[in-house]
């Protein structure tokens, strides 16, 4: 492995754990960003599965080696769909603090409720 | 033949785009919906036929040679789950349109259909995918549509729930992306069956690790247990007809491609173990979470938890008799389980919500609609003779068949999880169909009789009879089903069919 592939290997996992933790916050942001970062990891991940990745890439018209143009064709469609969704995902963000006038995550209240059931149900 | 194989994506993709500008003709833009899905029902139908003795059909985009080009595959298995799928989706649309006229929903229908469709087509790639990256393509494309579906009507508890949704989701499809770049990196390819064939010389921890990643990836998406709590928690809340096809839908779409990536892609003893661990936690902890539920889309939500467990208890006895009885399982399950969200739906319109503490005497205010509850809850405990019987026997015996310890403690969760099930829905039963009706209940039956809402309200409760009859159907056909799911299975565990079909001869 060439020293620029080390550099994005590390980068690589840089971010898939920077974008988890983000992920398990109670923060809606916190959780867009971690989706976010999350995204950028796995397309760089796509990128790194091109072994000749220092190549130009096809569109130089030149004739020689070129890098592979597939993970970046399919790095490309996966930036597109990351990019929607995360639109999509601020749209969701900002009616949860329309609606509550804060973006945590609230508790799963309907579990609450049940669990607070310490009747006997025929009871009810 | 092959040809066809294009129209259960292209057809509601176009139809979601005339739909879409037909927004401003209610009336225009429900004909073509229904046309569109109902060409998608004929089409499946053609392909079942064809694949119906073992044959895979494979078809080339731009014919581009296999492994360059974008590959649709049907085989028996996907023919027969796109057959499946298009009925029930054509039987919700109805439904939804029967809503529509009674002016029952908040949802907006102009928006509604488009998107529908768009889930339709994604559903369809889905099963249809010849290469990992087009099965992703394909998830998100289905992904994307439940994400602004479980939205309609949007409160703050729906709202609150689609973004627990969507983010559990998306994290599975980053995980998925993940998971392709490192068969591409492995192999050179995303082919399926040319990944197949190239992950035979691959080291035998590196397949271990990529399985277990799918395996995980669709897992999610298929609510297994221990990643199945934002299940319960999102599907219970959307309105009605979305509730039914995302219970009866996307969760098979990732058992579908469990199936199909644990057996073509990865060896087949490799994770038969943890299979048959997760297959026995996902029925355990899914009933029991059914067993405390008050709210009965809950309860029934947590139930499909637990019965998706039955899938992964097949494909882990890892034999011919195992997946064939998988195959009949998910057929009964797609079918009944859509059924009973309908009559859950049909009951929050007669009662005005869902919980069971304020319910009661629902067999006197509508006798017809406790007749539709009744079919399918007993087909989904199992009882005979209804279509979860035909399936839960067609799983034991191949679990008797195949032997060993870990399988019999796999078949003794999976008959105790039958017998919890039976509770699970007689609880409901004696709860909000005996005893004498609550008064507010009936009132808001007599409300409905009187209103407007007379005409419309019959096509639901016509739906709903027709995807409680498509249950017994599935009972009836059992004989038929089992052997086409025979074919299938055959032609799941052998694997040189569906490469040659796509590869070409003597690719393996």
């Amino acid at each position: 492995m060439t020293a620029p592939g080390l550099l994005m290997v590390a980068a690589v996992a840089v971010l898939y754990s920077t974008g988890f933790y983000l992920l398990l916050q109670r923060s809606l942001m916190r959780v867009v960003f971690g989706i976010v970062i999350l995204g950028h990891a796995a397309n760089l991940s796509l990128m790194l599965t091109d072994r000749a990745i220092t190549l130009p890439p096809l569109l130089t018209g030149k004739e020689g080696a070129i890098s592979d143009p597939l993970p970046q064709a399919m790095a490309l469609t996966a930036i597109v769909i990351t990019f929607g969704v995360t639109t999509f995902l601020l749209a969701l963000a900002y009616r949860v603090w329309l609606g509550d006038a804060n973006d945590e995550v609230p508790a799963d209240l309907e579990d609450r409720r049940i669990g607070r059931l310490s009747e006997p149900e025929d009871q009810s | 033949m092959n040809v066809l194989l294009a129209v259960p994506v292209v057809v509601p993709l176009l139809g979601a785009a005339a739909a879409l500008l037909m927004r401003r003709a209610p009336r225009l833009q429900q004909g073509v919906a229904v046309a569109a899905l109902a060409a998608v029902v004929a089409v499946t139908g053609l392909l079942l036929r064809a694949t119906a003795d073992g044959t895979v059909l494979a078809g080339q985009a731009g014919a581009w040679r296999a492994p360059l080009g974008i590959t649709v595959v049907a085989d028996p298995l996907s023919a027969l789950m796109l057959a499946v799928s298009a009925v029930v989706l054509l039987v919700v649309q109805l439904f939804a349109i029967g809503q529509d006229i009674a002016g029952l929903s908040r949802a907006m229908p102009q928006v509604f259909h488009p998107i529908y469709l768009v889930l339709t087509a994604g559903v369809c790639l889905s099963f249809l995918a010849g290469d990992l990256f087009n099965l992703f393509v394909g998830f998100e494309m289905m992904l994307t549509a439940s994400y602004a579906l479980i939205t309609q009507a949007p409160t703050r508890a729906r709202v609150r729930a689609s973004m627990i949704y969507t983010v559990v989701s998306l994290t599975s499809s980053i995980l998925f992306l993940t998971g392709i770049a490192l068969v591409y990196g492995l192999t050179g390819t995303v082919n399926l069956a040319d990944v197949a064939v190239k992950l035979g010389s691959a080291p035998e921890e590196l397949r271990m690790v990529l399985a277990l990643l799918f395996l995980v990836v669709f897992g999610i998406k298929a609510a297994l247990v221990p990643m199945h709590f934002w299940l319960p928690d999102s599907y219970p809340v959307a309105i009605t007809r979305i509730s039914a096809i995302f219970a009866a839908l996307l969760t098979k779409v990732a058992v579908y491609a469990i199936i199909r990536t644990q057996t073509l892609l990865f060896g087949r003893d490799d994770i038969t173990a943890v299979l048959l661990c997760i297959a026995v936690a996902t029925m355990v902890v899914g009933i029991f979470g059914a067993m405390v539920q008050d709210d009965i889309n809950r309860l029934m939500s947590f139930a499909l938890v637990s019965h998706i467990g039955f899938m992964i208890f097949g494909l882990g006895l890892n034999s011919v008799a195992g997946l064939a009885g998988v195959i009949v399982y998910l057929v009964h399950h797609i079918v009944v389980q859509a059924g009973l969200f309908l009559v859950n739906g049909l009951i929050r319109q007669y009662v005005g919500h869902s919980s069971l503490r304020a319910m009661r005497g629902l067999n006197t205010v509508s006798p017809v609609l406790s007749v539709y509850f009744f079919l399918p809850a007993m087909s989904l405990a199992g009882l005979p003779p209804m279509s979860g019987f035909v399936a839960k026997a067609a799983l034991f015996q191949a679990a008797v068949g195949a032997g060993g310890w870990p399988v019999y403690t796999a078949l003794a969760a999976g008959v105790a999880t039958s017998l919890l099930t039976v509770i699970a829905v007689f609880r409901v039963w004696v709860r909000g169909f005996w005893g004498t009706p609550m008064p507010d209940m009936v009132e808001a039956r007599e409300r409905l009789k009187r209103g407007s809402h007379l005409g419309g309200l019959r096509v639901m409760a016509t739906m709903t009879g027709v995807m409680v009859a498509a249950g017994l159907a599935v009972a009836a056909a059992a004989g038929p089903l089992s052997e086409l799911a025979f074919v299938a299975a055959h032609d799941l565990l052998n694997g040189s069919a569906y490469i040659e079909a796509v590869l070409g001869e003597g690719a393996r």
